[in-house]
């Protein structure tokens, strides 16, 4: 289940809990069929309550940027905890410009 | 170097068991007082290792992981992770940032990456149809 917010064609997913490769698939594919229905010109992915992340997170991060960019939208990362800053970081998702 | 404490743990290679995995090694290591940092770079470094034998190792196969990690009176924690899956044919290769055999699955490729810059040491031995062992190596500073 996917807590999300929609509105002024902004679409919010909070995301929570530990972001693993177990956990990973669902949330893509929920994320990826709201898009498909609402193309939003923007998604904005919330860090804000995910205690745990290895590189599937950033999988998620990097596949959500292609997928909102085909229905036309833009991706926005927000309120990342500074514990996830050095996968982050490491990850080069930074240099995509989708850092908030 | 003497090995003050040691553990060892199987399970199958599903998906729900990379929480579980990283959730005992972290337990394990509790005894030698790391700070939050260090618990979850060990945390994030076995998800990576366990996950790619899951992923990689046994594809859509199953089969079972191993991990025995032991604790050093120099502070060392020494993880192992093993398993008996399709092995690697070119460990410097995969160990490159970036590379993934599994694009479809979103794989960022940054699993050894991330191993490397979690850990002190990795180490990774692996033979084609045999299977892959990852040896991660932590210092836990002592306490401050």
């Amino acid at each position: 289940m996917l807590n999300t917010d929609y509105k002024d064609d902004v679409l919010t997913v909070f995301l929570s809990g530990e972001l693993d490769h177990n956990r990973s698939a669902g949330i893509r594919a929920a994320i990826d069929s709201q898009l498909s229905a609402l193309r939003p010109k923007r998604l904005e992915l919330d860090f804000s309550r995910v205690s745990f992340m290895d590189s599937s997170g950033i999988g998620l991060i990097m596949g959500r940027y292609r997928a909102v960019g085909l229905v036309g939208g833009e991706l926005k990362v927000v309120n990342v905890p500074e514990e996830l800053d050095r996968i982050i970081q490491l990850s080069g998702v930074t240099t995509l410009g989708v850092m908030k | 170097m003497n090995v003050i404490n040691e553990m060892r743990l199987s399970f199958l290679s599903k998906s729900t068991n990379e929480s579980f995995a990283r959730s005992v090694v972290a337990a394990f290591a509790l005894e030698l007082d790391p700070t939050i940092s260090e618990l979850a770079d060990i945390k994030t470094a076995v998800s990576e290792a366990v996950t790619n034998s899951i992923v990689h190792g046994y594809r859509r196969e199953s089969g079972m992981i191993y991990i025995d990690a032991k604790i050093t009176d120099t502070r060392k924690v020494i993880i192992r992770i093993r398993d008996k899956g399709v092995g690697i044919r070119d460990v410097e290769q995969a160990m490159q940032p970036l590379f993934t055999t599994a694009p479809d699955e979103e794989r960022a490729g940054l699993g050894f990456a991330v191993m490397q810059s979690f850990m002190d040491d990795v180490k990774v031995s692996s033979k084609e149809n045999k299977g892959t062992t990852v040896t991660l190596v932590k210092r836990i500073v002592a306490l401050r």
